[in-house]
């Protein structure tokens, strides 16, 4: 249905028959059509039939896209709120919202379908080219400008006033200071909150949420326990923030001493009971997917995974320190304690932690 | 060798023996004798292959005292007993067997030693008068890091995972948490009491009947199915429309 097509006549207002119809004076005002590319005409360009059928594809689209707005107006008031339907694949849902939702999607992307429709079967689409302007200004434009300069910086004097020059040099030079000072409240820098827990010697190890004390005949093998520090909620409420909750949460394990390959000091289980800090030493991810037949400890975030059956250490994923150790044993009552503080900072690394 | 057999088949009569010794007494409370012969029956035709002909494990199935009987039942009634074929991870399934046949091997693989029992309906049902709120703190601190926000399970290490809580009875959750079954570690009842189980439990039933008033859950696993339709869905219909927007009109 494409003919060849000279390109040099398309513009011309003054042939008749040719469709797009456009006035001299828009004419002359369009952007130049570009020489010697092949211009191919659409169907519609040659059949008065197809046009008026692209014509009405084009108002069929934006009549849908009105039936659209109405159904939401309409839906907005007819359909209640609290409606609940159930749609395949998507489940139990707000009717309402559903509705809505299709409804405004479908009215906004048919006046685009539409549009798009539009331009391509009947609006222009010869190949035109726009010259790029020249960035530099004319020359005369360009003189202009460096004489009203020079004429400024006569008239303000700066070069003879050599006092005025100096002291808004100096000024300028200062003003950046306050900015490098307001980089002070970003602190003040931690002083040795990184490095220390709430844990500390006696300290009764409680079960997170509930803080019951534990008794290690309670602990079968292949249990696992979320924990913190018996004092954890007096220092939670002192502090008012949950810095703490988040540096001390611990986990215990069971495992068979037999399994244990080391620790990260001599008898730092409890008959097989085993604490490691609960946060990841990657960028400090709560971490407690504990498979009990393994051993392994799988941090959601990265997939580090640590081996508490082998010091906490890493054994995959982006992790580089093992997982710090909490040594335990039990008080007289028979009470799991904790029997020193950590010794080395929990969580990711920072700065100032060194090795 | 012939120790190993020695030893097999003094351990065979020592349960024949403690069976006839309990017979009476059992035969007053009600058919328990009946229901571990079931269970014997049952057992040696669908499980002995794997585990043994006492229970003791081979190279195919480990050994079974020990595990108690609510183990059984959360392996069983779940499907995943007797598995379809050895892999990183059994799969929930329909159950081969029915409720009186999975009691029937519970009890009698309870015989071979001491284990948590199958929680008692009482216990099981309490989660209807937990709190809801407290069952949320619980679950969060205990069960989303495996099983995730919503319950719907994630990926573990080397093809394990843990599995989605939408089909889970309450009292199959009961179970699961007292007996650790495969990756999951063991919740027992003195560190995880269960006033807190049945909170948890309370907890796991509000998110499987939510609804979801936005449309869509995807699963509800976070943002990687919810990137991956964006990726996909949304930045394929861009492509396609810049396609149709730039092809030529003949």
């Amino acid at each position: 249905m494409t003919e060849k097509f000279d390109i040099n006549n398309t513009f011309d207002p003054d042939k008749e028959n040719q469709a797009p119809k456009i006035s001299k004076e828009v004419a002359t005002k369009l952007p130049t059509a570009a020489k010697g590319v092949d211009h191919y005409l659409r169907r519609t360009d040659t059949d008065p039939k197809a046009a008026r059928r692209a014509e009405l594809q084009v108002a069929t689209l934006f009549g849908a896209s009105s039936f659209f707005t109405l159904v939401f107006l309409v839906s907005f008031v007819a359909i209640p709120r609290e409606k609940k339907i159930a749609v395949s694949l998507i489940g139990v849902t707000g009717a309402q919202n559903l509705v809505l939702g299709v409804s405004f999607g479908f009215a906004i992307l048919l006046i685009g379908i539409g549009a798009i429709h539009w331009a391509k079967k009947l609006m222009s689409d010869v190949e035109i080219v726009q010259e790029r302007k020249e960035i530099k200004p004319a020359d005369d434009v360009q003189q202009e400008a460096l004489a009203a300069f020079r004429v400024g910086a006569e008239e303000s004097g700066i070069g003879q006033r050599k006092l005025i020059r100096r002291s808004l040099l100096g000024a300028l030079a200062l003003f950046p200071l306050p900015f490098v000072v307001m980089l002070r409240d970003l602190g003040p820098a931690p002083k040795g909150e990184l490095r220390k827990t709430a844990w500390e010697e006696d300290l009764h190890i409680v079960t997170d949420i509930t803080y019951q004390k534990i008794r290690p005949e309670d602990i079968p093998v292949g249990n696992l326990i979320s924990a913190m520090p018996e004092n954890i909620m007096e220092i939670q409420e002192e502090e008012q923030n949950l810095n703490e909750r988040g540096k001390s949460a611990i986990l215990l394990v069971r495992m068979r001493p037999e399994e244990i390959k080391s620790q990260q000091g001599p008898d730092w289980d409890y008959q097989g009971i085993v604490a490691y800090s609960k946060i990841c030493t990657h960028v400090g991810c709560p971490i407690a997917l504990y498979e009990q037949r393994t051993h392994h400890l799988l941090c959601p975030c990265h997939q580090s995974t640590f081996d508490l059956a082998d010091s906490g250490q890493p054994i995959f994923g982006p992790a580089a320190r093992r997982l710090p150790q909490l040594a335990i044993t039990v008080d007289e009552e028979g009470y799991l304690i904790a029997r020193q503080g950590f010794q080395e900072p929990v969580g990711p690394s920072f700065w100032e932690r060194g090795a | 060798m012939l120790v190993l057999f020695f030893a097999l088949g003094l351990v065979s009569i020592g349960f024949t023996g403690i069976n006839k010794l309990v017979t009476p007494a059992a035969a007053k409370i009600g058919s328990e004798e009946t229901l571990v012969d079931k269970g014997s029956a049952l057992f040696a035709e669908g499980c002995s292959t794997c585990h043994g002909l006492n229970g003791q494990g081979t190279s195919d199935g480990p050994t079974l005292a020990g595990v108690g009987a609510a183990a059984v039942h959360f392996q069983v009634s779940t499907g995943r007993m007797p598995m379809a074929a050895p892999g990183a991870q059994v799969m929930r399934k329909k159950p081969s067997y029915n409720e009186a046949e999975t009691l029937a091997l519970a009890a009698y693989i309870a015989t071979f030693g001491p284990g948590p029992a199958i929680p008692s309906e009482e216990q099981v049902n309490e989660w209807q008068n937990a709190s809801l709120a407290e069952g949320g703190e619980l679950f969060r601190t205990n069960c989303a890091q495996c099983h995730n926000f919503a319950g719907s399970g994630g990926a573990l290490t080397n093809g394990k995972y843990a599995p989605s809580l939408g089909q889970a009875t309450p009292l199959q959750i009961y179970e699961a948490m007292i007996t650790g079954p495969q990756s999951m570690p063991i919740f027992s009842d003195k560190t995880l009491t269960p006033e807190s189980k049945a909170a948890i439990i309370r907890y796991i039933q509000e998110l499987n009947k939510s609804e979801n008033p936005g449309g869509m859950d995807l699963g509800r696993v976070g943002p990687v199915t919810e990137g991956l339709v964006l990726w996909v869905v949304g930045l394929g219909s861009l492509i396609i429309f810049a396609v149709w927007i730039g092809a030529r009109v003949r």
